[in-house]
Order: structure tokens, then sequence, then C-alpha cells
């Protein structure tokens, strides 16, 4: 599904990514974690096609594609979402209006139809009802205003709505409540199937108890330094990024 | 004394020429008014630059090209003309062609009794000494220049008087059409807004050009608001690309009254709205909102003045807009708070939107207080298109073009969404989306 290849990033000057090798098979859940500011972020807007993080050598093939040159829309129809790890707030566009214009703006990508309105309410009301999101958030400005948890369960609710292919998930556990990380998780739980990839950049071994990887890596200094199964998490709880920090400093 | 010793000034002469067939000829204090208020435009000339308050804003056309008053012949069929409520031909209009009145395209009945809406010189006809006591004398003397030219010059208008506790509920809409003549043309509208107490009104502006001539047009509206009465009017300005638009308004309001503005500019080559708004009575409010959308190398220049001069009035101002290619605008808020006016509370914000790094915004939010039991605040802002949204909206699959439609709309939507007229908002919107680089797609 999606395997990126000796990854280098530069993002104003500086390479923040520095040769990362990951391999994403179809329907498989796939954990980074790291320190804060090895690069989980760059890594993720780096998939989805961010204007000035620029791929100075190495490649992302999605589904045997090469996608370093395609648009972020493009992307997006070709089946890629990154939830964000700070969802922007878009006062004035209603969070209805948007969810539609950006499934129909996919639709006519990829030739199918538009949805009218009756049958994309009809769609959305079922979505809306497994995450727990009240009519009011659908009919408010995209994230103006919601609280940190709201923006996070809105990702989930577009994720749902545009049913990608390939779903990178950006700390959309930080700020969640116990009663909500639930939510989350089921949400992203039934939406894990043989067709779909999910990478998932988390610091808490907390959010791997609901949702379980397949593997877990692990990112420090612009690389993946280990990767292995969910075990991993559990050793990173116990100890810490101190042996990544070395292995760094050796290389 | 004249600062334009270098060059012609604008409109001499424009007494001699035409006084004897401007409407009022026959009337001492319309005579006595336009002599004095040519005097006074002589001694002042045409603002420059040198001035602190047209500092940015520049008269250039009236130093190029030499507009004759008047003429203009405005028998012309026009075609479309815009309307909101009143497209339909249903709702009460009225119409001025270059400045002149068209009672074949106005429609003046279906208002309530206790409204008198007409045309300026029919008012000086009716009931002349009641339009000299609103419009004579507070002018002389303290009007600038632009004023004084049209106190001279000025030839027909509107004018609504709305008597003690009559609601209008139906809004009014008055279209100047200009730029429909052979050569460049001026014009000097006058209008006169007089809503006695506890009444109220709507007023929508259309100002809009037919034809491709240069125009000038030089208006003056003076508001007066009786105790308790309400007020809202909005001006569409959306004049050719050869049309210079100056217009002040003056408003004062009485005890409890309200005073709401919408601009909407997005037309004419250059355009400036000045308002005055002397909040002159305790509980008194004003709104000043503003939309500018400018392309090519556009000017339009929003500058107003409120005057808070007794205890417990309220101001808020909120004007945004977003800039193309080489186009400027500019912003001149100033809140005044006098030393009697405890408890004012005064609000004003100016955000712009620069979609080309050739635009230009000059902003210049002052506030002045005198008293020291006040809450006042004002904000100036001005950006490019965030590019964190930019880059959010296409990664859920919105094409660039589609994305940056969508977030010029959110940015101008803060202060859209404070019209209460439902189909005035949404025509407004409309325009918005129309106006769009891409000619946008509704969403
Ligand atoms: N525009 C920029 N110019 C230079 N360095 C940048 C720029 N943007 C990000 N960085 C740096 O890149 C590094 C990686 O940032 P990134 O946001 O990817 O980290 P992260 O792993 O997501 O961290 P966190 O866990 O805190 O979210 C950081 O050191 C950051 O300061
Ligand atoms: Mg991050």
């Amino acid at each position: 599904m999606l395997e990126i290849k000796n990854l280098h990033v530069t993002v104003d000057g500086t390479e923040i990514l520095k040769g990362i090798d990951l391999s994403l098979g179809s329907g498989e859940m796939h954990a980074i974690m790291g320190p804060n500011g090895s690069g989980k972020s760059t890594l993720s807007y780096t998939i989805a096609g961010r204007a000035g993080y620029d791929v100075t050598e190495g490649e992302i093939l999605f589904k045997g594609q090469n996608i370093v040159d395609l648009s972020p829309e493009d992307r997006a129809a070709e089946g890629i979402f990154l939830a964000f790890q700070y969802p922007v707030e878009i006062p004035g566009v209603a969070n209805t209006t948007f969810l539609k214009e950006a499934l129909n703006a996919m639709r006519r990508h990829r030739g199918e139809d538009e949805l009218d309105a009756m049958q994309f309410v009809r769609m959305l009301r079922e979505k809306v009802k497994e995450l727990g999101i009240s009519d009011d958030m659908l009919k408010r400005a995209v994230n103006a205003g919601f609280s940190g948890g709201e923006k996070k369960r809105n990702e989930i609710l577009q994720m749902s709505v545009l049913e990608p292919a390939l779903a990178v998930l950006d700390e959309t556990d930080s700020g969640l409540d116990i009663d909500a990380l639930k939510i989350v998780a089921d949400g992203v739980n039934r939406l894990r199937n043989p067709e779909r990839s999910m990478l998932m950049i988390t610091h808490y071994q907390r959010l791997l108890d609901y949702i379980v990887p397949d593997f877990v890596h692990v990112l420090a200094h612009g690389r993946i330094q280990r990767s292995g199964g969910k075990e991993l998490a559990q050793e990173l709880e116990k100890n810490g990024y101190a042996e990544f920090t070395k292995t760094d400093a050796a290389a | 004394m004249n600062t334009q010793t270098d060059q012609i000034l604008p409109f001499a002469g424009i007494l001699e020429q035409a006084a004897a067939s401007l409407p009022g000829a026959d009337l001492d204090w319309v005579r006595a008014m336009r002599i004095r208020s040519y005097d006074r435009y002589v001694e002042l000339g045409i603002p420059t630059v040198r001035q602190e308050a047209w500092k940015y804003t520049r008269l250039k056309t009236l130093e190029d090209t030499v507009f004759s008053p008047y003429h203009g012949d405005s028998n012309q069929t026009v075609d479309v003309l815009p309307g909101i409520h009143a497209a339909s031909g249903a709702g009460v209009r009225l119409v001025f062609v270059n400045g002149h009145f068209r009672a074949d395209l106005s429609n003046q009945e279906e208002l309530p009794a206790g409204v008198i809406l007409e045309n300026l010189a029919a008012t000086m006809i009716r009931d002349s000494n009641w339009l000299e006591s609103q419009i004579a004398n507070p002018l002389l003397g303290a009007a600038g220049s632009l004023e004084s030219l049209n106190a001279a010059a000025m030839h027909d208008g509107y004018v609504l008087h709305v008597a003690k506790n009559v609601v209008v509920v139906k809004p009014i809409e008055v279209v100047f059409v200009g730029g429909l003549s052979e050569g460049p043309v001026a014009s000097f509208p006058r209008n006169l807004i007089v809503l006695d107490e506890g009444a109220e009104a709507r007023i929508i502006v259309h100002q809009c050009s037919a034809g491709t001539d240069a125009s000038f047009s030089n208006t003056v509206s003076t508001v007066s608001l009786g105790q308790n009465a309400r007020l809202s009017l909005a001006t569409l300005q959306e004049e050719g690309d050869d049309a210079t638009s100056v217009s002040t308004t003056q408003v004062e309001c009485a005890r409890d009254s309200a005073f709401d503005s919408m601009t909407l500019s997005m037309g004419a080559q250059l355009s400036r709205t000045e308002q005055h708004v002397a909040l002159a009575g305790e509980g008194s409010s004003c709104r000043l909102d503003g939309a500018y959308l400018m392309r090519g190398s556009s000017h339009c220049d929003h500058t107003t003045l409120v005057d808070h001069l007794v205890p417990n009035t309220t101001s808020n101002e909120m004007f945004k807009g977003v800039l193309n290619d080489e186009s400027r605008a500019v912003f001149q808020g100033k809140i005044v708070v006098h030393p009697d006016a405890q408890h004012t509370d005064g609000r004003m914000l100016n955000k712009t939107m620069l979609l080309s790094d050739r635009a230009e915004i000059d902003t210049k939010p002052e506030l002045e207080i005198y008293a020291d039991d006040v809450k006042c605040a004002h904000g100036a802002t001005s950006g490019q298109l965030d590019e964190t949204a930019l880059f959010y909206l296409r990664s859920r699959g919105i094409p660039e073009a589609q994305a940056r439609n969508l977030l010029v709309q959110s940015f101008l939507g803060e202060v859209i969404e404070r019209i209460t007229d439902d189909v005035l908002r949404d025509t407004i919107t409309e325009k918005v989306v129309g106006w769009l680089p891409t000619g946008g797609q509704s969403s």
C-alpha cells in the first residue's frame, strides 16, 4: 500500500527526515512513536503533500506509484488522508458544507457521480451517530470554537466520510478524555479493513490498548531507529527514548 | 488658502454655468447656500495628499480629466437595474441616472402613511421650509471641500422622511446609475434621511455603472435619527472601472436611536466612503460595517469618524477586505470619546487579506479619549491567506482554487454574517462568490 524508501525531507533549509524506510501492507496498522521534535509530523505532512516539505532524496510509493510530485488534493483523491495533530479552524464554512465539498471534489476527481444533498445527509447521519457527534457540531463552522477533543473527533468523522485507503493519524489521541478516547478508538477500529492501511502517530501506549497495531516503529532524529511488534510500545513506556538518543550520537 | 495654485480648480465656474437651471433656482436659501458653499470650496480646493485626511487617497482623475456636470442624456434606456427586494419591480425603488431622477423607472407606491419618499427637487417644491431646516444650516462653515462642492452643485437625490412611530417594513431601494453618457460626466447627488421619534426604515443603495464612460460622483447624505429611531443603510458600490466615487454621510443620533450601516465596495477605479456619526443622545448606538473586494488597480478608501458626545453610547465597526493584483485599500477609523461621554463602548476592527504581494493596505485606526470610564478597543491586521488552512482544505481533496475561494469567503463571512436581512446577506454572499478569482464555486 505504502512504501517509503530512503526519504530525506528538508524544511526551510533544515533537513528533518534523514532517510526513512517504511513499508505498510494492505490492511496493516502501524504505530510510530518517538520523542518531541523527532520528525513525526514532518513525515505525516510529507505523505500528505504539504508545500515547503521538500523531498530531496528517496521516494514515496502509494499503490505502486511515486506520489512525491502530486498535489495534496490529488493525493487525497487517490485515497490518502491525514488527521492533523492540530486541526485548523475555518470560520464561516459550515462543517457539513465542508464535508460535502470535500467528498464531492474527490468523487469528481475519480469520475464518480456527486452525492446530492439528500444522499449526503443520509450517509452523514449514520457516521455521526457512531461517533457521538452532535448536530450542532455539524452546523457550526469547521472546528471553530471546538474543544481539543471535539476537533479530534471531527477529524475521525472526516476520515469516515472520505473512506481513505491510507489514513495517517497524527496524535489523534492527544487531548482526549477516557470516554472520547474510546469513541475515537472505536471509530478507527470500525474503519479497519483488509483494504485500508493506517499509520498512527502517538506518544501513548494507552491508545495502543484500544487500537492494537501490527507494527510499532520508533522515529528519532529523522530516522526509524527500531521496529517491532506491539510489545515494543510497552518497552518504550518503561525505558523511554534514552537508548535511541544515544544511537544517534554514535551515528 | 488655495493649495491648487499650480492647477486649474476642477468645476471652477460651475455656478455661473448652471445655477439658473439647477433645482431650487427660485429659492433664496438654496441660492445663498450654493454661493457660500462654492466660496468655501474655492477656498479649500480639492483635497490633496498633503492633507492628513487624504494622505493615502489621491483624486488623480480630477487632475487629468475634465468632467462636465449634469449633462448626459438621462433619458437613455437602462437595460438592467440592480435590485434585491425590488428586483421583480414590485418593491419601492427610486432610480437616478447620471444624477437625474427617473420617475419612469421608480416606484414610490406601496408606502405606509406617514412616509415621504421623493426626489430632492420635488421636496424643494413641496416643502422648502422643512428642507431648509434640515440641510441648509448645519453644513456651512465646517464643511469639507467635497461637501461644499456638493452643496454648491447639488442636483438631485432621495429624501426619506418617516413620521413618528411609523415602521417601514419593506426595504427601500435607491439606484444610482452612472457612466451612461458621451464623455466624462459628473454628478452631485444630495440625499436626506429623517426618521422621527420611534420610526424605523431600511434602505439599500446601489451605485453602479451601465456604460463604460468615465464618471465622477460626489455624494452627500444627511441622516437624522430621532429618539428611538432605527435606520439600517446598506450601500452596494459596484461602479465601473472608470468611475470615481466619493461620498460623505453625516449621521446624528438622538437618545436610544440606532444607526446600522453596511458598505460593500467592489467597483470603481477609486472610491472614498466617508461616514461621520455623532452619537448625541444617551443610549444611542451605531454599527459601521464594510466589506471591500478590489482587483486590478482599483482603490477604495473607508474613512469613519464616530463622536461619542454623551454618556452610555455604543459604536461597533468592522471593515474586512480582500485585495488582489495591485489594488489598494485605505481604512481610516477614528473614535472620539468626548469628556462627558462616560460608559462609552467603542470598538473598531479592520482586517485585510492580501492575495497578491503587489496589493497594499494603509490602515489607521485611532482612538481619542477624553473621558475616564470607557471601554474602547481597536485593531487592525493584514496578511496573506493562511497556508496551513489552505493545506488543510486541499488535504481533504478540495482543489487549490476552490480552497482559496473558500478561505476568502470564510474571511469575509465574519462581517457578512452580521447582516440581519437574509435576502441582502445572501445577495452579498453571491456577489462575493462571483467576484472570486476563478469565478468561484458556490458552496
Ligand atoms: N519551518 C521549519 N524550519 C526549521 N525546522 C523546522 C520547521 N518546522 C519544523 N521544524 C523542526 O523539525 C523538527 C521535527 O518537527 P515535527 O513537528 O515533525 O516533530 P514531531 O515529531 O511531530 O514532534 P511532536 O511530538 O512534538 O509533535 C523539529 O525540531 C522542528 O523544530
Ligand atoms: Mg508532531
